[in-house]
């Protein structure tokens, strides 16, 4: 279906992945992972937010449109969050969201959101190198299109 | 059209061992808008803010982008350097190339190609910001301490002198805390109450100190410098103005099924009790649970015999609402419940007793005045057994995976006790590691092995069981000489593991402030800023913070009121720009971001709209940016697209997507 990217086809497959994380626990969580020196995957690129609840669904439906092939969200684990209730809201938009995604063709694993507090560094690492590995085997992600662009 | 400049620090070799900086730097000079770029050794250091400052000036910058430390590191640093340099402090962004690429990757390649991407995600962004300006709100002068324990009076104590009104917080009727408890503490031997009870009246007839003791903290709000804080004052039952503490009341009391909390349960109390007998207050609180005036509307005659008529059985609780600059944490410990240990028979033998509780027989106000003896039959024990690590870094699930810390110390500590007051008693120690690091701790620990011969054996006690004869058989292994052994003995201390109060987890919910899985707090950094949560204006003292002996205790409880200083000190505090905002030509003013909102900071206001075409007015979404913080719920929740948040615009975050997405060479 997507031919622009044959070029890269033949080398190994690097999944581009972009993980959202708020800046309190998950990015803080990221940091210690970092100072732990606890390795994971380089295909993950971070974009710090300042709460999980100011992710749009807008800026999920772009990635995957530009070409990402895995969006993960981390946020504080509920009842910690630093602003009280965002990351309830988080949870409620992202299982719609991730519902309407799965039936326009992309799947279920390739969008996940997942609760890591600041003095969480192993489980940032390890989450972040099971959900490269499982975008890996995924393979290729569709691209979303843009209407505007017909 | 921004003009950029971008900084690539090696971080000495943190970052350029495994970060090729020139190509980062070269690379990055070709993305839009980018005029110039450089790299150095160490950007955060003087010459590093220098060479920051003369390129905004030389190259008229007019934003800068620095891939170096985290931005919860640095950021503060490069934003004052540009604010110096003439240009807006938000006009600043950080790639972090340190925790999140050369810390983390070995491949150069790999490293390298990462932190390309993470700059261009940070030009891509920094293209897209604007001058923002910091609001100003006022402090007010006055701290909350939650928890009247050693850590909390000593807080309490160094803010009130300082010349700051404080108030401490208690939800037992006394302050005092565990330290209250203690017998003797190590390592010097002297004993708890007479270092500790001239702190306690010190701090209840401090002119700048309120005690508000048997009272939760019920509800906070607001912000670091304007915390709006209610605390529930729990009904005694007795007119604190009134009471003189003759004790009279307690004496008359025919109530005798409470259980002395104090003493952990060993003996009973009356119904209406002081908790002991320096207590601060001191004026009794009456147990409706076991006061027979309560249960059968008969007795009374604690009220009969008081004679200043301070008994009021209409009491109820009171709600105290006050504003504070600072709030403290210093909500202390308790020790775990043993019945995931059943293995050592806690529940089963009463001669099997926690180290509080032989702390409470050893004490001269406890249960037998000082005099060891069994809680079975009263006879002095001739055998003593102590168990270290009873939960403690225990990885099994059951107890707790951490060092509980005090334990060695504490042990060794009633060992030589027991050998100095009654030579005659053997004592045996069962250890994993015994852990000494402190100033003299390893001195008495020795002290307690070769002048006072307690016998120490590696290894852990797998059951006691009863021999039926009145002694407790404490089957264990010995790891050094490699043998199973079996000690007859008269009684069994267990060092039972710590854990944080049960009211933390609550408390730090409510002030919105991070904790751990064990619900120890969380401290902004863990070297650099150990006394600090990392919500601002939340401080951290004692045991809450993680396992901490009395010195300890007592210098971070310093050093958290140092920091509070720090803060009331100032008249004024800056405050986040980065905040949401309505645009009023898109707003439909449909309500659906005030319902988000958790903290009230959205209203509606008739506002005269122009866009040109049409000038009306009309119901449209006003931000309070004193009180919105910043999260960006209402953003996502605007269906309209018109709420935005400075910092983080929705343009800019699409932009650093499209710049991680980009393919290389595309």
């Amino acid at each position: 279906m997507q031919t622009d990217r044959g070029v890269t086809a033949e080398k190994e497959f690097q999944p581009k992945i972009i993980a959202f994380c708020c800046n309190w626990c998950s990015y803080a969580g990221a940091d210690l992972a970092g100072s732990g020196r606890l390795s994971y995957s380089a295909d993950v690129k971070i974009i710090r937010v300042p709460c999980s609840c100011r992710i749009n669904p807008m800026f999920i439906l772009r990635a995957f449109q530009k070409g990402a092939d895995g969006v993960i969200l981390a946020g504080c684990h509920p009842g910690d969050c630093h602003y009280s209730t965002g990351n309830y809201f988080t949870r409620r938009r992202m299982t719609l969201l991730f519902s309407m995604l799965d039936y326009m063709g992309i799947e279920k694993e390739r969008t996940r959101v997942e609760w890591i507090s600041a003095a969480e560094g192993a489980k940032f690492s390890a989450t972040m190198n099971e959900f490269a590995g499982e975008i890996k085997k995924l393979g290729r992600s569709k691209r979303l299109g843009d209407l505007r662009c017909r | 059209m921004q003009r950029i400049g971008v900084f690539v620090c090696w971080c000495g070799s943190n970052i350029a061992a495994t970060v090729d900086v020139k190509k980062v730097a070269e690379e990055l000079k070709s993305e839009p808008g980018v005029v110039y770029s450089a790299d150095y050794q160490y950007m955060c250091s003087e010459n590093g803010q220098n060479l920051i400052k003369s390129a905004i000036k030389d190259y008229s910058l007019t934003g800068i982008v620095v891939c170096s430390c985290s931005p919860r590191m640095h950021e503060a640093t490069f934003r004052k350097t540009a604010s110096e340099a003439g240009i807006n402090p938000y006009m600043v962004e950080i790639a972090n190339i340190r925790e999140q690429c050369s810390w983390i990757h070995k491949d150069m390649a790999t490293a390298t190609q990462k932190a390309i991407i993470l700059g261009r995600a940070a030009v891509a962004k920094v293209n897209l910001n604007t001058p923002l300006t910091e609001g100003e709100s006022p402090v007010v002068k006055r701290a909350l301490v939650i928890g009247g324990g050693i850590a909390g009076i000593q807080t309490a104590l160094d803010i009130a002198d300082a010349g700051y009104k404080v108030d401490i917080v208690e939800k037992k009727p006394t302050i005092g805390g565990k330290m209250a408890q203690l017998d003797k503490t190590f390592p010097t031997l002297d004993c708890a109450a007479c270092i500790l009870t001239p702190k306690m009246v010190e701090a209840a007839q401090h002119e700048n100190i309120t005690l508000y003791t048997y009272s939760e903290v019920e509800e906070v709000k607001g912000y670091v410098g304007n915390f709006d804080v209610k605390i529930r004052k729990k009904a005694r039952y007795v007119n604190e103005n009134l009471c003189t503490g003759c004790g009279e009341c307690t004496s008359k009391c025919p109530s005798r099924k409470g259980l002395n909390e104090f003493n952990m349960g060993l003996d009973g109390r009356g119904a209406i009790y002081i908790p002991f007998a320096q207590a601060i207050p001191n004026v009794p609180v009456i147990d409706t649970a076991q006061c027979i005036k309560f249960k059968t509307g008969k007795c009374g005659l604690c009220q009969m015999n008081c004679p200043s008529k301070a008994v009021d059985f209409s009491q109820k609780d009171e709600f105290i609402d006050e504003k504070y600059g600072a709030i403290v944490v210093a909500t202390g410990f308790d020790i775990i419940t043993l019945e995931n240990y059943e293995e050592y028979g806690y529940s089963m033998y009463k001669d099997v007793v926690t180290s509080l509780e032989f702390e409470r027989l050893m004490n001269a106000a406890g249960p037998s005045k000082g005099h060891l003896e069994r809680p079975s039959d009263h006879k002095q024990p001739k055998t003593i057994v102590f168990v270290q690590c009873v939960g403690s870094r225990d990885t099994t699930g059951c107890g707790k995976e951490y060092c509980s810390k005090i334990c060695c110390m504490y042990t060794a500590k009633h060992a030589m006790l027991t050998r100095e007051k009654y030579p005659d008693t053997e004592v045996y120690v069962f250890y994993i590691d015994v852990r000494t690091p402190g100033k003299n701790f390893d001195e008495f620990y020795r002290r307690a092995v070769e002048q006072y011969g307690v016998h120490y054996i590696k290894g852990m006690v797998g059951k006691v069981y009863d021999d039926g004869q009145g002694h407790l058989m404490v089957r264990g292994s010995d790891l050094l000489a490699n043998e199973q052994l079996t000690i007859k003995a008269d009684m069994v201390v267990l060092a039972a593991a710590t854990k944080a109060d049960e009211s933390a987890r609550k408390l730090g919910t409510m002030l919105t402030a991070s904790m751990d899985t064990n619900d120890f707090f969380t401290e902004a950094h863990p070297k650099l800023r150990p006394v600090e949560s990392p919500t601002a204006g939340v401080f951290l003292s004692g045991f809450c913070q993680g396992p901490k002996d009395i010195p300890e205790t007592v210098a971070q409880a310093g050093a958290a009121a140092a920091k509070v200083i720090g803060l009331l000190a100032k008249n004024k505090l800056k405050s986040n720009p980065c905040v949401a905002r309505a645009d009023s030509l898109i707003c439909s003013g449909c309500s659906n971001c005030e319902k988000v909102c958790p903290f009230g900071a959205i209203t509606y206001a008739e506002t005269d709209v122009n866009d040109g075409t049409v000038r009306e007015k009309r119901r449209v979404a006003v931000v309070n940016e004193a009180v919105c913080k910043g999260c960006g719920a209402c953003t996502v929740a605007c269906p309209s697209g018109a709420m935005d948040l400075k910092g983080f615009t929705n343009k800019q975050i699409f932009a650093e997507v499209d710049a991680i997405c980009r393919q290389t060479g595309e």
